[in-house]
């Protein structure tokens, strides 16, 4: 058979697949072909730039086939040993018992029994579930549409996520610059443009683009190369020097982590003594500056907030916070942070709202969206995009994709069961309830979602009796995670469900284990790099493509797609017909294709011959709408932002706040916690519930940061793919062992006797990992830098908590205590440890 | 014919290895018999990347230089190989013979560039092809740099004055990586990591950055002039190996500073305080 090309698209990039013979050959980059619609083109200080006509990929996405193929694919459906829903469950052994290999049927009968009994014993609020961050990718069969749909019809206990990758920017910017429907983050249109014309330098607070920018693979990095070849300057402030900042860099600034917020104050405090900020803006269009101004002046509380006073907290030398507040004001400069993919680990972190508040802040001192001065996220986002043309996300409908094109959605009135849990709590609330928290962690539809007060158990509810897991692990990209060991193995939860394509960290703590397929190996259809819903209208990629995710290949070994796992679970609960409302997957395909812009270009069979569609990028003199701009000129927002409540009302020049205007004393707060110390109404730098000045750094003195790792997405690629385990910055192979790597500085090695590609253990009282020494002068004295989200926990004692971990889940040390009394967020990087050598 | 080359630009690589990941989805466990045997799974880096971390907190940077056989013109392993196991195709790609090379170990250590590995399982030696199989097909490129997201990776006709890779060894920008080993490669590089001396200045009377303030360095071979930026920093980047350098930093009302440093590595000189020039000063020194 001769090979064939099909389309596909994935976490990180559009891409073309070779198979031959029924198995996968190569995965390729989409390569545009002269029929494709012409590329935009820039014009700026006398260039013309204009981006290559093929998609970009992740690395991690490079290795796809290797991750398809993998050996820790779950191959079979499986039972734990010592599991038997008719006598004894054993909840005891969950991580510590092996597995027997059962049928299908026997696997969803068993499956679909434990929910009916949890069902009639204890109500469907004995029932929880969660999903994925992106170990698939598909507008229909990732997750919100099997998975979503499923269990909104079933009733279930939600559990919501917290809004792990922007904590400080949700719970802190949300009130300073409204946003709520962006969760927190401003959007970014035609900023590109901007910079390339306007802008004079680019600050990335703690950003790493060329590591972070996800589903549009790496289609972002050509222009931050176009920013340096004109000399744009690129000014990283990070206690890491991480990738971006390692080869595009001009200048590293490392504060000590969880200080961030005093340098802020401080670059407020060289502006307003020496005049250098945009009088004209803070006074049209912001509220509270004079009670900023005097508390940054000292006026307050006698302490005035100069650079000498914020270099003894950030051990930034004074100069260096002077001279950076001088370039700052001096120059058109974006910053970028806090727009997607410029969010960054300072926002997660103890008090993090408080340097998300103050980012905003300082940009608004300098006119935000006055040309070239904007917040503009890794520089990674708002290329020439036409979104007039109307195509969704996986998350555009919330959690029932099929309720695009459902004559019936199952969200949001599906589902009956009131009763709420919270991601990070989870715990908590299984081992010691009730447990009570603050907000939601997804406010996109009023900035007061994040004021409600809940506790678990609902009153009237019962307790949690069932987990079903849909791919990913949160042992590992969760804090502490030593929390849910102990969790599974709690009496109380008489049935785990795990169902993945891959044996995650967590897969091993399931009672019964449902192997599910790859996207390759399912068909579906998706915009690359577009998630939809409040992603809508985010663009970090040069062009906008529609794929037809085309079935590669069968499902490998018994593996089945995750929609034909929950139609089989469906007939037998008895809701299988309202489930598929009759749909053949081809069929649901073919519907979303007609709700679209697409029939206006290409008929469906074109459309699948292709395997994808460019939609066609602006050109010339189209109408910009720039982010922001609009508010600067005090005119109603133009932007193309379908969330934005305020766009067709008298309001539409303001900004979601109370006040309409970006808010130096949060009238929010004000109204609603006036007495936070917390997350007091105006921003200020607190010290770090765990820091560098904490008690606990006698004993734990190096603070540890756990950013997001650069070659997997989360948990989803690590540990799939033996060439992963071969990229030195990834993992070290030491003694036919893939370690993860610990970056310290040689001047906290050397008196701890450690060298580098010594074996390493760090730890504190919340667990100990196992890794290896990278001895670097890339982090900062005092700090240790190793990614979070290996997906390789790897117990020594397996099944016990606190056991040493030998595979790299430094979140076993993070700790679960939340970013604020009141902002329920989680601070992986407020985490002090010690590190020693270890000798196996 | 053609004379097929790449230029990889060091300066534009960000290091995301998706030349070496590309590498193994092409070649890992599949063999194009008369081109290559299959790579096998782990171990052999075709197109290897290799991380250079360069000077000291906080003035680091990072440089990732990408390795791929250089298809030599005069290449070691074509003499070395016993049975015409290696040889050159008329469009210069040169090709380790998956059959008769068989147990020619000698070719491993036969490369200088070191980018022959060893298959102990097929008892063979094996090496990049520039993708050759796929050229012959009507591809363009071979798979590292279709997949390079940087455009760091430009392949072309060394012979065709047209081509980017011909106007880029034009530009006299490229240079080899080892021109010392004369092979005659025709894999060209800009902006190969060489040394740098880089320093900040700061003003001793007021501790503020010291920007604008000329640079001067002198060495063998080597003057330049920078002056620094509004940090205070300076940096004099592509200087020799192992060789003596005169830095002199000269600012108005402040005494003249005079330092040395040898690139046997990069030199980061940390922050370099300019004393002022006061009366006393003038009295106790004159001249």
């Amino acid at each position: 058979m001769s090979e064939q090309i099909l389309t596909q698209c994935t976490s990180g990039g559009a891409v073309w697949v070779h198979v031959k013979d029924g198995v996968i050959t190569k995965i390729r980059p989409i390569v545009l072909d002269e029929a494709d619609p012409k590329s935009w083109t820039i014009e700026a200080r006398g260039r013309k730039f204009t981006p290559p006509r093929k998609t970009t990929l992740q690395p991690y996405i490079v290795t796809e086939k290797a991750r398809i193929y993998s050996e820790n694919r779950i191959k079979y459906p499986f039972k734990r040993v010592d599991f038997d829903p008719k006598g004894n469950r054993n909840p005891q052994n969950r991580g510590k018992s092996g597995y027997e290999r059962i049928g299908w049927n026997e696997a969803l009968d068993m499956v679909a029994g434990e929910m009916k009994r949890i069902r009639e014993t204890y109500g469907p609020a004995a029932i929880t579930g969660s999903t994925s961050s992106h170990h698939n990718w598909g507008l229909l069969f990732y997750k919100m549409g099997p998975f979503g749909r499923f269990f909104n019809m079933l009733g279930f206990t939600t559990l919501h996520d917290n809004p792990d990758s922007w904590e400080g920017w949700h719970w802190g910017a949300m009130h300073t610059w409204g946003y709520h429907w962006k969760l927190g983050i401003t959007d970014n249109f035609d900023l590109l443009e901007d910079a390339l014309k306007n802008t004079d330098q680019v600050i990335m607070w703690s950003v790493d683009p060329n590591t972070t920018t996800g589903y549009p693979g790496q289609d972002s990095l050509i222009w931050r190369i176009w920013l340096k070849e004109l000399g744009i300057k690129l000014i990283f402030i990070d206690p890491w020097c991480n990738f971006t900042a390692a080869t595009l860099g001009d200048k590293w600034i490392a504060p000590r982590p969880g200080t961030d917020a005093a340098l802020a104050e401080a670059i407020a405090y060289v502006w307003i003594k020496e005049g250098t900020y945009d009088k004209q803006f803070v006074e049209n269009r912001t509220v509270g500056f004079d009670q900023f101004k005097k508390h940054i002046l000292g006026e307050e509380d006698g302490t005035p907030r100069t650079p000498g006073w914020a270099s003894e907290i950030t051990d930034v030398p004074t100069r260096d916070i002077t001279a950076l507040a001088r370039e700052w004001a001096a120059k058109r400069t974006m910053l970028g942070c806090g727009a997607m993919f410029g969010l960054g680990g300072a926002c997660r972190s103890a008090y993090s709202t408080e340097w998300a508040r103050l980012m905003v802040l300082l940009i608004a001192m300098q006119g935000i969206g006055k040309p070239g001065v904007n917040v503009w996220g890794g520089a990674a986002m708002a290329a020439p995009t036409d979104f007039s043309f109307q195509f969704p996300g996986y998350s555009s409908a919330g959690w029932d994709a099929f309720g695009l094109v459902a004559k019936k959605p199952a969200f949001p009135m599906g589902n009956q069961v009131t009763q709420k849990l919270y991601r990070l709590l989870l715990p908590e609330s299984i081992l010691n309830p009730p447990v009570t928290w603050t907000g939601e962690g997804f406010c996109g539809q009023f900035l007061e979602q994040q004021f409600i007060q809940y506790t678990y158990p609902e009153p009237g509810s019962p307790e949690i009796k069932m987990i079903y897991r849909h791919g990913g692990s949160y042992i590992s990209t969760m804090t502490e995670t030593n929390r849910f060991v102990k969790m599974y193995q709690s009496p109380k939860i008489e049935c785990v469900v795990n169902q993945d394509c891959h044996w995650q960290s967590e897969t091993h703590f399931a009672d019964i284990i449902l192997p599910a397929s790859t996207g390759f190996e399912q068909s579906d259809i998706s915009e690359w790099g577009a998630p939809g819903g409040y992603a809508a209208n985010k663009s970090g990629s040069n062009f906008r493509i529609i794929i037809y995710q085309k079935k590669c290949i069968e499902p490998l070994w018994e593996s089945r797609p995750d929609w034909d796992i929950y139609c089989d679970l469906a007939e037998r609960l008895g809701f299988k017909e309202e489930y598929t409302e009759g749909n053949s997957r081809e069929d649901w395909i073919k519907k979303l294709f007609h709700s679209t812009s697409l029939p206006r270009y290409i008929t469906y069979e074109e459309f699948k011959r292709k395997g994808y569609f460019v939609v066609p990028p602006p050109q010339g003199d189209y109408k910009r709408t720039v982010s922001n701009r609009w508010f600067y000129e005090g005119r109603p927002c133009n932007s193309p932002d379908p969330f934005n409540p305020l766009i067709g009302t008298d309001k539409a020049d303001k900004l979601g706040t109370y006040s309409g205007k970006i808010e130096f004393v949060s009238q929010s707060l004000l109204k609603h916690f006036p007495d936070d110390e917390e997350r007091p109404p105006m921003p200020r730098y607190i010290p770090s519930w765990e820091g560098h000045n904490s008690k606990l750094a006698k004993k734990y003195p190096l603070q540890l940061i756990s950013s997001h790792v650069r070659f997997s997405f989360h948990t989803h690629h690590d540990n799939k793919s033996p060439w992963l385990d071969e990229i030195p910055v990834h993992r070290i192979i030491k003694n036919g062992y893939a370690w993860w790597p610990m970056r310290i500085h040689p001047s906290d090695a050397r008196p701890r006797g450690i060298r580098h590609g010594d074996t390493v253990k760090m730890y504190n009282d919340r667990g100990a990992v196992l890794g290896i020494a990278h001895v670097t002068e890339r982090v900062r004295p005092g700090v240790i830098h190793s990614y979070q989200a290996g997906a390789k926990y790897d117990p020594l004692e397996p099944g016990k908590p606190g056991s040493v971990d030998k595979g790299g889940c430094v979140n076993l040390l993070t700790p679960s205590r939340m970013v604020s009394k009141h902002a329920s967020g989680m601070a992986n990087n407020s985490c002090l440890v010690e590190i020693c050598r270890w000798e196996a | 014919m053609a004379r097929y080359g790449m230029v990889i630009d060091v300066t534009k690589c960000s290091g995301c290895y998706n030349c070496t990941l590309a590498c193994k989805d092409e070649h890992c466990g599949q063999e194009y018999p008369g081109y290559a045997a299959a790579q096998p799974v782990t171990g052999q880096f075709w197109i290897r990347l290799v991380e250079k971390e360069r000077g000291r907190y906080p003035k680091v940077k990072v440089a990732y230089t990408a390795v791929p056989c250089m298809q030599c013109r005069e290449a070691t392993c074509i003499k070395m190989a016993e049975n015409g196991a290696v040889y050159r195709r008329p469009d210069g790609i040169v090709i380790i013979d998956p059959v008769k090379a068989k147990g020619q170990k000698q070719l491993v250590s036969s490369c200088p560039y070191r980018v022959i590995y060893w298959n102990e399982e097929k008892n063979l030696p094996q090496k990049c092809t520039f993708c050759a199989h796929l050229l012959d097909q009507g591809w363009k490129e071979p798979r590292c740099v279709e997949l390079c997201p940087a455009g760091a990776l430009t392949f072309g006709d060394l012979d065709d004055p047209e081509s980017e890779a011909s106007k880029l060894v034009a530009s006299g920008k490229t240079e080899v990586l080892h021109p010392e080993y004369d092979l005659r490669e025709n894999v060209a590089y800009v902006g190969v990591p060489k040394k740098f001396i880089a320093g900040t200045v700061a003003y001793g009377d007021t501790d503020e950055c010291a920007g604008d303030v000329a640079i001067i360095l002198s060495g063998p071979g080597a003057n330049a002039k920078t002056t620094t930026d509004n940090f205070g920093d300076f940096e004099f980047e592509g200087l020799p190996d192992n060789t003596a350098f005169a830095v002199q930093i000269e600012a108005k009302g402040y005494r003249v500073r005079r330092l040395r440093a040898k690139t046997q590595s990069d030199v980061y000189l940390g922050v370099i305080k300019l004393a002022k020039i006061t009366e006393s000063t003038r009295i106790g020194k004159p001249g």
